[in-house]
């Protein structure tokens, strides 16, 4: 993966951009020594690395404001910065840039149970937020599953899902208003208590923008009460085929459930080794959860499990407890610390029409065999959105190489197929170079021109999103 | 004006486009005049039309945007599916004929009561193809359910009244008929209570999907409370709300009323119409603005999505003259705009010649953001110029 050159006229700024910096944050927020600098030197996506030049940590929206006005008066570019969770790269500095942090930024603003939303600083993370309307039985429901400790800025950044969001959207759905700083230090309110945007929907352009058109101070988010409870049915098959049929078929029948979870064969044998959740041995497993009474919940899963047997599972077992309920969702939650286990690996993020599912399986499998890389799918059947996981030794020369030109070409076949390159993930540097086999260069080029509205000297995370040959002229100006 | 353009293509919709000599009104069905109207030439989407894919299983629907909402319904129902935003049906208010067609729905962001459970429009559409001022044809999003590939278009062309572009298919997200519907009918004496009744409701995890409140013929209130689902499910819920709503007011269960909520039939011979959305508890102030300016004279008001929608209404003889409807429009605007929320002029009889802004007033940078996204889709000006304000 290619980022740009650093200028070394911004790299001869330093001292200066950090004492203009100085000058609006507290000593301890402005961090330009290198041996500090290093610990904002990747996201998730570990295998890029670059320290900033300077990292700032403010810690109200008015500081955000001061530190944006310098950036932008200096000409350097800044890379926002949620927790640092971005399976994309969307947080990777270049060297010449200013990473400005929001993870000080994290209080609760305001709590408003009658009208069921929340504001908070944008630092607060995903599941902070669910934890401060707990008490009265109130949750947020996007759940990205680094919800422990992911950002509602990076959240709002990523549009990011989880696998609860086939009943619940993902955060687009749940987001309100934002409290915006632009590039140049201008404060905007956009959206906020009240549904529908008044005029053009900006606050729609700007959740999924990757940091690239402002930085999100505060957030307005839908809140909404707790169900009564929850419990999944695990229902394993011995073709992938099969199981994408009955997902199919549950989906027709007008049961909406609020997770499908997909697991195939590789998946299922890494989980049940490392969390031994006693999974049987199948070529693909189901977890499909439903919500309601006790009774709602019996009579949803007998409906699930009705549909299923008509297509002759290898076993069907409806959770009876929570502890029942825990153990099956187990495999599933440890999947990706349990192929981090045997392998280094690249998580995909693809999203495919649900009836593209047992093609895009067989065919990944070919990709996989051609390319001598293993591969495990586990994903949110029901709405498509895949995460193939390809295993490599990061220690092999041209083992991540190859990782990657294999990713590309699932991702090509997502694409291919009518989905998408990535459903929850962002594009970031990762999928950055492959936007144009799902866009042509007008619909990139009109994406490209939103940036100019909002941020015209592409100071804000310009690497990211466009290939770099296609954003070149823009960046360079 | 001469004779309505109605391309039959998304190419010869581009060709109009790029050789338009001077403003164009765009429109689907026409029903929904709403906004600033300038004198142009009319080009109409009404002749693109057919669903491209359905994929029930899929829960995924592509159509032209010249497509009748009612041919899409009918399609989705055979199939046991709907538009789960439930889009309203303008023509009785603003006395409209014609066919709704998906792309009105799209470009107004049509919503209905189920909006406070399930989403906008918006939220539904999963992509758009669409042709811009300088006539080219554009793509974002696609069909499918989760997708943050690039910036979200989808979200910015739903709601802009053809300022952006004109969309010529839609893929969108559909969902399963519940089994049955039951609604609740509060009985309460206050627009207080009213409020506090649907928020209790809404805020029980009963899955409310409807929960509006319209004037009783007895000077008090009806909240309307719907619960969707399996019958036994329905059951269930309706017998724990009506123990927990009981406090507000004698609770019955109704006829399904929710056409009538949804598209206003019974407002047809109003006037004026407004539509200002708030965080719902707010709703009270806007009404006691009403209130205070209207006193004897009265209005109608109807609350959806739990209070955040108010719909209000003069008949003619409820407003004194042009300069007085003037007046009472620009302290809602005022008052909205402290609330931080926005009102709109739906329709007006005695306002129709007076220079006024139908849509709410943005903030100074909001502002200046949207003409710069409309200069960018649209550099002269010609996709239905003015309209939003």
């Amino acid at each position: 993966m290619e980022m740009p050159q650093p200028n070394a006229e911004i790299l001869s700024k330093k001292a200066k951009v950090s004492a203009a910096l100085r000058a609006v944050l507290p000593y301890d927020a402005v961090i330009d020594d290198p041996s500090e600098t290093r610990a904002y030197e990747c996201d998730a996506l570990t295998a890029y690395r670059c320290p900033p030049m300077i990292a700032v940590l403010p810690a109200t929206t008015q500081e955000v404001s001061d530190v944006l006005k310098i950036c932008h008066h200096e000409g350097v570019p800044v890379v926002p910065r949620g927790s640092g969770t971005s399976l994309a790269g969307g947080a990777l500095p270049t060297a010449d840039c200013v990473i400005l942090g929001v993870a000080k930024m994290n209080k609760v603003l305001e709590t408003d149970y009658d009208n069921r939303l929340i504001r908070v600083q944008s630092g607060r993370t995903n599941l902070s937020v669910s934890g401060a309307v707990e008490e009265e039985d109130f949750f947020y429901a996007p759940d990205p599953s680094s919800q422990l400790a992911c950002a509602i800025a990076g959240n709002i950044a990523m549009n990011s899902g989880g696998a609860h969001c086939l009943k619940y959207g993902v955060t687009t759905n749940n987001l309100m208003g934002v409290t915006l700083v632009m590039m140049d230090g201008e404060i905007v309110e956009i959206g906020g208590g009240y549904l529908d945007a008044s005029g053009l929907d900006i606050l729609g352009v700007i959740c999924g923008s990757e940091g690239q058109l402002g930085v999100v101070t505060e957030a307005t988010l839908r809140i909404l009460p707790k169900p009564e409870g929850a419990r999944p049915v695990m229902i394993a098959f011995d073709s992938n085929e099969v199981a994408g049929a009955c997902v199919a078929d549950i989906i027709k029948a007008g049961v909406l459930p609020v997770a499908i979870e997909f697991m195939d064969r590789p998946i299922i044998e890494i989980c049940e080794n490392f969390a031994k959740a006693g999974y049987p041995d199948c070529e693909a497993l189901l977890i499909v959860e439903v919500e309601g009474s006790e009774a709602e919940i019996q009579d949803q899963l007998d409906r699930i499990s009705g549909i299923a047997k008509k297509h002759n599972p290898v076993e069907l077992r409806q959770s009876q407890s929570a502890a029942e309920s825990a153990a099956i969702w187990l495999g599933r939650k440890s999947a990706f610390g349990a192929v981090g286990q045997v392998a280094d690996y690249m998580c995909l993020d693809g999203t495919i029409p649900v009836s593209a599912l047992p093609e895009v399986l067989r065919r990944i499998k070919e990709l996989s065999d051609q390319y001598g890389l293993r591969v495990g799918n586990v994903f949110h059947a029901g709405d498509g959105n895949m995460h193939p996981l390809i295993m490599f030794n990061a220690n092999k020369e041209g083992d991540l190489e190859l990782c990657e030109a294999m990713g590309a070409d699932v991702l090509r076949l997502c694409v291919e197929v009518g989905g998408c390159l990535t459903g929850e993930h962002g594009v970031g540097i990762e999928k950055r170079d492959l936007m144009e086999t799902q866009y042509s260069a007008e619909d990139l080029e009109i994406q490209m021109a939103v940036k100019d509205v909002f941020d015209p000297g592409w100071l804000l995370n310009p690497s990211k999103v466009f290939p770099l040959s296609v954003s070149q002229s823009r960046r360079a100006s | 004006m001469s004779d309505m353009l109605c391309p039959e293509d998304e190419a010869a919709l581009a060709d109009t486009l790029r050789e338009a000599a001077g403003p164009l009104q765009i429109m689907g069905g026409g029903t929904r005049p709403i906004g600033r109207i300038a004198p142009a030439q009319a080009l109409s989407t009404r002749r693109m039309q057919g669903i491209t894919l359905y994929e029930p299983g899929a829960m995924t629907l592509v159509a032209k945007t010249g497509t009748s909402i009612e041919e899409i319904e009918a399609v989705l129902a055979a199939e046991k599916q709907r538009l789960a935003f439930e889009p309203m049906d303008h023509r009785a208010i603003l006395g409209t004929s014609g066919q709704p067609t998906l792309g009105g729905v799209i470009a107004a962001n049509v919503s209905g009561p189920r909006r406070i459970q399930v989403g906008a429009a918006r939220d539904f559409a999963l992509g758009v193809t669409f042709v811009d001022g300088t006539g080219q044809v554009l793509s974002n999003g696609g069909r499918v359910m989760k997708n943050v590939t690039g910036y979200d278009l989808v979200k910015l062309m739903s709601g802009s009244w053809g300022t952006l572009g004109v969309l010529t298919e839609v893929a969108l997200k559909v969902l399963p008929v519940s089994e049955t519907q039951t609604t609740l009918k509060v009985h309460v004496t206050t627009w207080a209570d009213a409020v506090a009744c649907m928020s209790a409701a809404l805020g029980t995890p009963f899955d409310v999907s409807g929960a509006a409140t319209v004037q009783a013929k007895d000077g008090g209130f009806d909240s309307l409370i719907r619960i969707e689902g399996f019958e036994t499910s329905v059951q269930y819920r309706a017998c724990e709300l009506t123990q927990r709503l009981a406090k507000f007011g004698a609770v019955d269960a109704v006829v399904d009323p929710w056409a009538e909520v949804k598209d206003l039939a019974a407002w047809a011979d109003l006037d004026t119409v407004w539509r200002i959305s708030v965080r719902p508890t707010d709703s009270l102030n806007v009404i006691e603005l009403m209130q205070n300016l209207q006193q004897d004279r009265g209005f109608h008001c109807q609350l959806d999505w739990g209070g955040g929608l108010i719909w209000l209404g003069l008949e003619a003889a409820q407003i004194a003259d042009a300069q007085a409807g003037l007046a009472l429009h620009q302290a809602l605007q005022r008052r909205v705009a402290q609330l931080k929320g926005h009102a709109t002029l739906m329709t007006s009889g005695i306002l129709r010649d007076q220079d006024l802004c139908h849509f709410q007033p943005p903030e100074r940078t909001i502002e200046r953001v949207s003409q710069s996204l409309r200069k960018t889709f649209d550099p002269r000006g010609v996709l239905n110029p003015g309209r939003m304000s």
